[in-house]
């Protein structure tokens, strides 16, 4: 610690002051805290619960599964909670997961910083989402939302139930989503510790300014939409419905040209999370840290110019097809450049396989699947047969929900000595972690095969031929819950043990890892200057300034 | 098709689809080609390079650029390869051949409507000929669906206020699956059609008399039918309201008064004559405006059409 920090002359003591779990203590001050670690961990945990109430209707959806027809609920019913699980889990858990819960935490410690450059805002980003989540639920009370998390025209602006306030409240959490995005950019241009470069940066800092600009200029154009709609809903205005004028498609390209870079704030966030944890347990230097830090940005950009591969079967010109299908491929480079220079990462170091770093490789392995996948989709021929069907459902699984969950547990099992100051049951997190990844892959895994051979997605009622892929699903949905449920509990755990003593645990060479766990509340004791690049594991750090970055 | 290609995919019963099949097949060898090396390159790194003590010490390794180029070119390669491939097939499924016979499907919560070049129309049974190219002209009139056939590979949506199409050659006789992929509502999973490969005899049965159902319909419900599809409705109401041409209700059996002066008594030939010859007799006080119906209705059909107009008491 002393040889990679030095402390200015007016930094205090945190052991004067407690840690900022404690300091202040009393949940008035957590609700009204700018503290963006504190904020941090309000976002984790709200996730944490949406996370659960999302899964519980994906179990509701894999019961009834179980059997063609009615097993468990009404076609009605279950359409309802195939739109509210799709709404919560988008909306509410895997778009602000890692940026604003592990994000938030990490970001400003990681850079050097007392705090994001906006508090207040940061703040204010997490009442708009604990808003935007209580409007989500309230449309439970107003006879639910039957569009699916999509909200496609004209079917949302002529079914009823509680669609325009379930469209208010995606609104409402898209500037939370804006907001964070605001504050990242921010404080990476404008707080990174003294003698920190762009390329001194940790690259889960470059991750997050990928994401966060993906969030500040395409969630704009999802606001805009979703007003749209409600116009039309509300004041019968003729924008998508043909009925009074409009263009239907027109609905899908607006949405997409949002939702489709929203994929990547998805993922984005849990590469960021890779690029940390691969190093820190392989105690080696990353491989090609420009590459990795260049491929967030080129995933950032490409990611605007892809979204009509959405709609290749929609009745869009084949030329428009054409050229989609030819600039979603290249979003494969550098999503392979990733995995290879986190492979090379690996290949030679001295690698400790701890919770995290198997929830690392599990990643690596999910996203394989999921990106592989993507090449089916892309692929206008294939695309044509594939398109809605469960194939799509489980390619999106496995790279949203697969790879962002991975991403999020890797990144909280390494960051939770930092959060509480504890470290947990590394037996049990290390089972938590298999059971997990076993689960994922046994209930998504059929899905690819039920797509390929023709059982469309939104299905109530399905052919009998499709039952034993569908059970095989559902049961790999139990271990799958069983898995998280685990690794939730032995985290949990982890609370009952004494404060201290894991400063860093895993003998990281990142800045966060230079200051007390849990932290004080301006996270360090005085500025920290970094002596030298964040993945030097050299016996004898080079200082920064003497040698960059290269690759 | 091997045991893997049958176990993934479901019967290949069009000509489009040996072209997805192929490409197909091919991303599946490719992804878990890929998937095998990923993971064994993982695997063995953290075997072979296990962590021995806390006093290890690994190379400085930044980056290594002749990889690097490796590893961007071959999966670029790859995947331009993959792109035209795709392009090939889907520029192929989207240009139908100028003598491909042409289908109107009309979409509607939750059924699908077909109308042939005769005018004949189905409810969720599809008949085509084998072998024979064959256009569908789509659309909807209400919310979004899809036409998906997974045995022709082949999907396309289909959207209120505008027409979108689809063409294929079918190759295997008996019946495939259509399924709407678009979620529409409640009904969403039961949106489905069955679409009927015939040979050249059956198709020409089909179009004949009409497919299964309507051969097998009792004649007063086959007549009723074409009575509110065929256009009488417009003229000739069944309740005894004067419309354009002389109600049905309760004509079985009295006698017309024609223009020529002359009483006509309304029996089976009658009927028959006034619907293929609609000049022969102009009932008194109307106009001869009824177009012939030579041609566009099956023998069944008038018999239909008569004892329809008989049930009308």
């Amino acid at each position: 610690m002393a040889n990679a920090l030095s402390t200015t002359a007016t930094g205090h003591s945190a052991h004067l002051h407690g840690d900022y779990l404690d300091d202040p203590p009393g949940l008035r001050s957590w609700l009204t805290t700018v503290d963006h670690k504190r904020i941090g961990l309000m976002y984790l945990w709200s996730v944490t619960f949406f996370m659960i109430v999302g899964g519980l209707f994906a179990m509701l959806i894999r019961l009834e599964h179980l059997t063609p027809g009615r097993t468990i609920m009404s076609a009605e019913q279950y359409n309802r909670v195939f739109t509210l699980h799709g709404a919560v889990m988008v909306f509410l858990v895997i778009i602000p997961a890692i940026p604003a819960a592990l994000g938030n935490f990490a970001l400003p410690l990681l850079l050097g910083a007392r705090d994001v450059a906006f508090p207040r805002i940061n703040l204010m980003s997490l009442y708009l989402y604990w808003t935007g989540a209580l409007m989500a639920l309230g449309t439970l009370f107003m006879g639910g939302v039957d569009t699916g998390w999509t909200f496609y025209t004209p079917y949302s602006t002529t079914t009823g139930g509680g669609v325009t306030l379930m469209v208010l409240a995606a609104f409402v959490l898209g500037f939370s989503s804006i907001f964070t995005g605001v504050n990242f950019i921010a404080t990476v241009h404008k707080l990174r510790a003294p003698g920190m470069g762009w390329f001194d940066m940790p690259l889960f800092c470059w991750g997050m300014y990928s994401t966060a600009l993906i969030q500040i200029l395409a969630t704009p154009v999802l606001g805009i939409t979703l007003l749209l709609l409600v116009m039309e809903r509300v004041l019968h205005i003729g924008i998508f419905d043909p009925q009074l004028g409009g263009d239907p498609v027109l609905f899908q390209h607006f949405f997409w040209f949002y939702s489709h870079p929203a994929v990547y704030i998805m993922i984005l966030p849990a590469m960021a999370v890779m690029s940390e944890v691969i190093p820190t347990f392989s105690h080696k230097t990353i491989f090609g840290y420009k590459a990795i830090a260049f491929s967030s940005v080129a995933i950032a950009l490409l990611g605007f110019l892809v979204w009509a591969h959405h709609m290749f079967v929609a009745g869009m010109s084949t030329y428009a097809g054409a050229i989609f299908s030819f600039l979603t491929f290249f979003i494969a480079i550098p999503s392979a450049i990733k995995v290879f220079n986190w492979i090379a990462t690996m290949w030679q170091g001295s690698i400790e396989l701890r919770t995290p770093m198997l929830y690392a490789i599990a990643f690596l392995l999910l996203f394989t699947i999921g990106g592989l996948t993507g090449l089916f989709l892309a692929s206008l021929a294939t695309d044509v047969h594939l398109h809605d069907t469960y194939f799509v459902v489980a390619h999106f699984h496995f790279v949203m929900a697969g790879s962002n969950l991975f991403g999020l547990l890797a990144g909280l099992h390494y960051w939770w000595p930092k959060m509480y100051g504890r470290l947990y049951n590394e037996t049990l997190a290390s089972l938590g972690c298999v059971l997990t990844f076993i689960g994922f892959n046994a209930t998504f895994l059929p899905q690819f095969v039920l797509g390929s051979r023709g059982m469309p997605r939104r299905y109530f009622n399905y052919l009998p031929q499709f039952q034993a892929l569908h059970v095989a699903s559902t049961i790999g949905s139990w271990i799958l819950a069983a898995g998280l449920f685990l690794a939730l509990a032995t985290l949990l755990a982890s609370l009952r043990r004494p404060k201290g003593m894991v400063d860093n645990p895993w003998g990281g060479k990142t800045l966060e890892w230079m200051t007390s766990s849990p932290p004080p509340t301006h996270n360090f004791e005085g500025q920290p200057l970094p002596q030298h690049g964040p993945y030097d594991y050299r016996p004898v750090p080079v200082p920064l300034g003497v040698e960059r970055h290269e690759g | 098709m091997n045991w893997f290609e049958r176990f993934l995919l479901p019967n290949a019963a069009a000509t489009h689809a040996s072209d997805v099949d192929g490409l197909f097949m091919f991303i599946i060898y490719l992804t878990i080609f890929f998937f095998f090396f990923n993971a064994g390159l993982t695997f063995y790194a953290a075997r072979r390079w296990r962590r021995r003590s806390p006093n290890d010490v690994t190379p400085h390794v930044t980056h290594n650029t002749k990889l690097e180029l490796v590893w961007s070119i071959i999966p670029l390669l790859v995947v331009m390869m993959i792109f035209f491939w795709g392009f090939k097939g889907y520029v192929k499924a989207a240009v139908a051949p100028n003598d491909a016979t042409e289908i109107v499907v009309t979409a509607k919560k939750w059924v699908w409507q077909f109308e042939y070049p005769d005018g004949t129309r189905t409810l969720n049974d599809l008949h085509v000929p084998l072998n024979k190219p064959v256009k569908l002209v789509m659309h909807s009139e209400d919310v979004i669906h899809s036409f998906f056939v997974p045995s022709f590979r082949l999907k396309r949506d289909v959207i209120p206020g505008r027409y979108t199409q689809l063409w294929f050659t079918a190759t295997e006789p008996g019946v495939q699956q259509v399924f709407c992929a678009e979620y529409c509502g409640k009904g969403h999973s039961d949106m489905l059609a069955k679409i009927h490969v015939d040979t050249d005899e059956q198709y020409e049965t089909f179009l004949r008399e009409g497919d299964e159902q309507v051969r097998q319909m009792p004649l007063p419900e086959l007549g009723r039918q074409v009575y509110e599809n065929k256009g009488c409705a417009t003229c000739h109401s069944i309740d005894g309201t004067r419309g354009q041409g002389p109600s049905w209700k309760g004509i079985y059996g009295q006698v017309h008064m024609g223009t020529d002066g002359k009483g006509h008594l309304v029996d089976e030939n009658y009927i028959r004559e006034s619907i293929l010859y609609p000049q022969a007799v102009i009932v008194q006080g109307y106009e001869p405006i009824m177009p012939t119906f030579q041609g566009l209705l099956r023998e069944r059909e008038i018999l239909g059409v008569i004892e329809y107009i008989k049930s009308l008491k």
